[in-house]
């Protein structure tokens, strides 16, 4: 009696974890879009990215496999152990499916590791460095929007090709600013042209005015700037002032997002070479889509912002075919489904995560080219996706070779 | 003469003091208000740096709402912030002053995160692009850098505000009041001074000095909802250093500090935005009243 009781428990509690299992955890697909929403780089991500991610959710009515959609948010202060906490909670206690967006790749590293143990997915837009699919990749992180790889043969290239031989760089002390500027200083070697120094400031500086003096002097043809958000707004503008681009140096702002020209002005900003995923101003979908996206948030989405749409997006697809939000049937689906949207253009999911897509080369308009508010970049060269990030055996990933 | 000191060619060593000069005229500006606030208030004011961000914001909408150009905008900034400054106090700061320090910290911090919050929420953290005055654009060259006028503008305006500031208290009627009050308010209460009317002023006064530093600051940083915020606290161990209240030290220190800021930079980069704070650390085990401080 007492061991058939035991044996149909045990049958019981199979069946419900096998439904489990094939199911949606929790009967909800959550979506935890986590990064900046008050620092600097709250304007290139912030609540721009969450509103993304639910327009990726309302694009699927709200629902998938059945199940309700939830997006929810949270600030890591572009601190580490912040950005970690959340996300164990999250995953822990909050039933989180799948972690969004994470700018700033300090962060971000954390964030792999904690998603990879715990077995959820890990969907990156806001992060740039290119380890997140090199040496630190993980079977459950996706990285869509762009990376240092790709921001570094895009403009790196352009502007040796230009004349830029001799370069000096002005770089973040944090793992994204490491990354690109060896990143963009192996590119300038392969090209031909010489690295004459560098300097590496605190992330979050006011006054670039010192560490500019020491670009000038050091007589390098390109001013790398390894830097993002406001750091990179204040080396710009600081840079006019110091009459450094008019002494003949010219500028690459190795990483710029479409709100640090609007903050800038064009006046500052104009003809300055950058690399980016996305640009509002492509064709009918991107301004359609960009257009709704500017009537909940007052402006255009960044490359960021339309990055974390596109990821979720192709997560909620991949969950819908696999039925179930378990992270190694997702994974597979999402690698499995083709990969096509208003963002990704030619696009194709490697083995290691990395999003291969066109990226664009753009040059910042003049005051005088602009036809009016956000018409920012004319678009010089359309880089293919291989020709823009590393390979599969390029990017040292160690568990997809 | 050296060649090169300590690795570095003497002319890019000037170039670099020079710079931190102009840091510290920023340190020395928005210390010296803390240093007037705290002398007569007893009140560490948190909001110093919302208030500094508050004097380039309104130089910002004078610009852009109403056409009013920099050089107007350099007296009616501070005089606004000043106005909101002197709401501020008799609205809500006057409460305070009997009760502890703490309180007037976690007012004043609580109404900086309020200012802060709302900027954000109205224009975002990337912020809004102010041009140079067209009289102080363009710059000199010394030989061994290139000043843009009108950071050379900035060292001299500040120079010119911190020594009015420093004459007007130690060597004018109106100053020795001043400072009578902050010894024995009672007294000299008794002797007919408005004690709350000059407690009042000198609150006004104090975060307009911070709002003529937003207007100084304006054109060359951004102008964005967290430019207080990261200054502050650097300015608070200036203010610590020189010693609390000290109205001479909070000046030689902004000044002082800039300079060494400059000079780690060209050293060693990656602590420029930590050396303040060693010397902090430094002093106030030394000297724990700061370096022109009294013991209280």
């Amino acid at each position: 009696m007492i061991a058939r009781l035991l044996a149909g428990a045990a049958l019981v509690a199979l069946g419900t974890g096998m439904a489990h299992a094939q199911g949606i955890s929790g009967d909800v697909v959550r979506i935890g879009v986590l990064n900046d929403r008050s620092g600097l780089y709250a304007d290139l991500g912030g609540e721009g990215s969450a509103v993304a991610a639910r327009m990726a959710a309302e694009e699927m009515g709200g629902k998938v496999a059945g199940k309700p959609i939830e997006v929810i948010v949270a600030d890591h202060q572009n601190k580490a152990d912040i950005g970690s906490n959340i996300a164990r909670q999250w995953i822990d206690r909050d039933g989180v499916d799948v972690i969004a967006d994470v700018p700033n790749s300090g962060v971000a590293l954390a964030v792999q590791e904690i998603v990879r143990e715990k077995n959820r997915i890990f969907l990156i837009s806001g992060a740039a460095t290119a380890a997140l699919t090199g040496k630190s990749c993980s079977p459950n992180g996706f990285h869509w929007a762009y990376d240092t790889t790709a921001l570094a043969r895009g403009t790196g290239n352009a502007m040796v090709k230009e004349g830029g031989q001799s370069w000096f760089f002005l770089t973040a002390d944090y793992a994204f600013g490491h990354q690109l500027e060896s990143d963009t200083a192996a590119v300038v070697k392969a090209n031909g042209g010489q690295v004459t120094g560098t300097v590496r400031h605190p992330l979050n500086t006011q006054d670039f005015s010192s560490f500019l003096l020491q670009a000038q002097s050091s007589g390098a043809k390109v001013i790398g700037l390894a830097n993002a958000g406001g750091d990179t707004i204040n080396s710009i503008k600081q840079a006019a002032e110091f009459g450094i681009t008019q002494s003949g140096q010219q500028l690459a702002g190795l990483l710029l997002f479409i709100t640090d020209v609007h903050a800038l002005g064009l006046a500052s900003a104009q003809d300055l070479m950058l690399t980016t995923g996305f640009y509002w101003d492509m064709d009918d979908q991107t301004r359609a889509w960009s257009e709704s996206f500017e009537a909940k948030t007052g402006t255009k989405p960044t490359m960021v912002q339309a990055g974390v749409y596109s990821a979720v997006r192709h997560y909620l697809k991949a969950v819908e075919a696999a039925g179930t939000d378990e992270a190694g049937a997702v994974a597979r689906q999402m690698r499995e489904l083709p990969v096509s949207d208003m963002f990704a253009r030619n696009a194709k999911l490697l083995p290691n995560g990395r999003l291969i897509h066109d990226m664009y080369l753009a040059r910042v308009k003049t005051p005088a080219e602009s036809k009016g508010a956000w018409d920012y970049y004319e678009i010089v060269r359309t880089i293919p996706g291989e020709e823009a990030y590393a390979s599969l055996a390029e990017s040292g990933c160690p568990t997809a070779n | 003469m050296f060649a090169e000191i300590f690795g570095i060619p003497p002319q890019a060593l000037f170039g670099q003091l020079l710079l931190g000069l102009i840091n510290g005229s920023f340190y020395a500006l928005l210390s010296l208000g803390l240093a007037v606030i705290f002398g007569m208030l007893n009140v560490i004011n948190f909001a110093h740096g919302a208030l500094y961000m508050l004097g380039a914001f309104v130089a910002w909408l004078l610009l852009n709402r109403l056409g009013i150009g920099y050089w107007p905008a350099l007296l009616l900034a501070p005089l606004i912030v000043g106005a909101i400054g002197i709401v501020l106090e008799k609205a809500l700061l006057r409460w305070l002053y009997k009760l502890d320090h703490l309180y007037g910290l976690l007012l004043t911090f609580g109404l900086a995160l309020i200012i802060e919050g709302m900027f954000r929420h109205w224009y975002g953290v990337s912020g809004m692009p102010y041009p140079i005055p067209p009289a102080l654009q363009g710059g000199q060259n010394l030989g061994f850098m290139f000043l843009p006028n009108y950071r050379a503008w900035v060292v001299v305006a500040s120079l010119a505000v911190c020594l009015a500031t420093w004459y007007a208290i130690e060597r004018t009627r109106l100053g020795a009041y001043l400072r009578a009050a902050t010894e024995n308010p009672v007294l000299v209460q008794a002797f007919g001074i408005n004690v709350p009317l000059m407690i009042t002023l000198t609150y006004g006064f104090g975060v307009a000095l911070a709002g003529f530093a937003g207007v100084l600051a304006a054109p060359i940083y951004s102008v964005n909802p967290l430019m207080g915020a990261n200054l502050i606290i650097v300015v608070f161990a200036v203010v610590v250093i020189g010693g609390m209240g000290s109205i001479l030290g909070a000046i030689v220190t902004g000044f002082g500090l800039g300079l060494l800021e400059g000079l780690t930079k060209v050293f060693y980069p990656e602590a420029s935005n930590i050396v303040i704070f060693v010397v902090m650390i430094v002093v106030l085990l030394i000297k724990p009243a700061g370096l022109f401080g009294r013991e209280r």
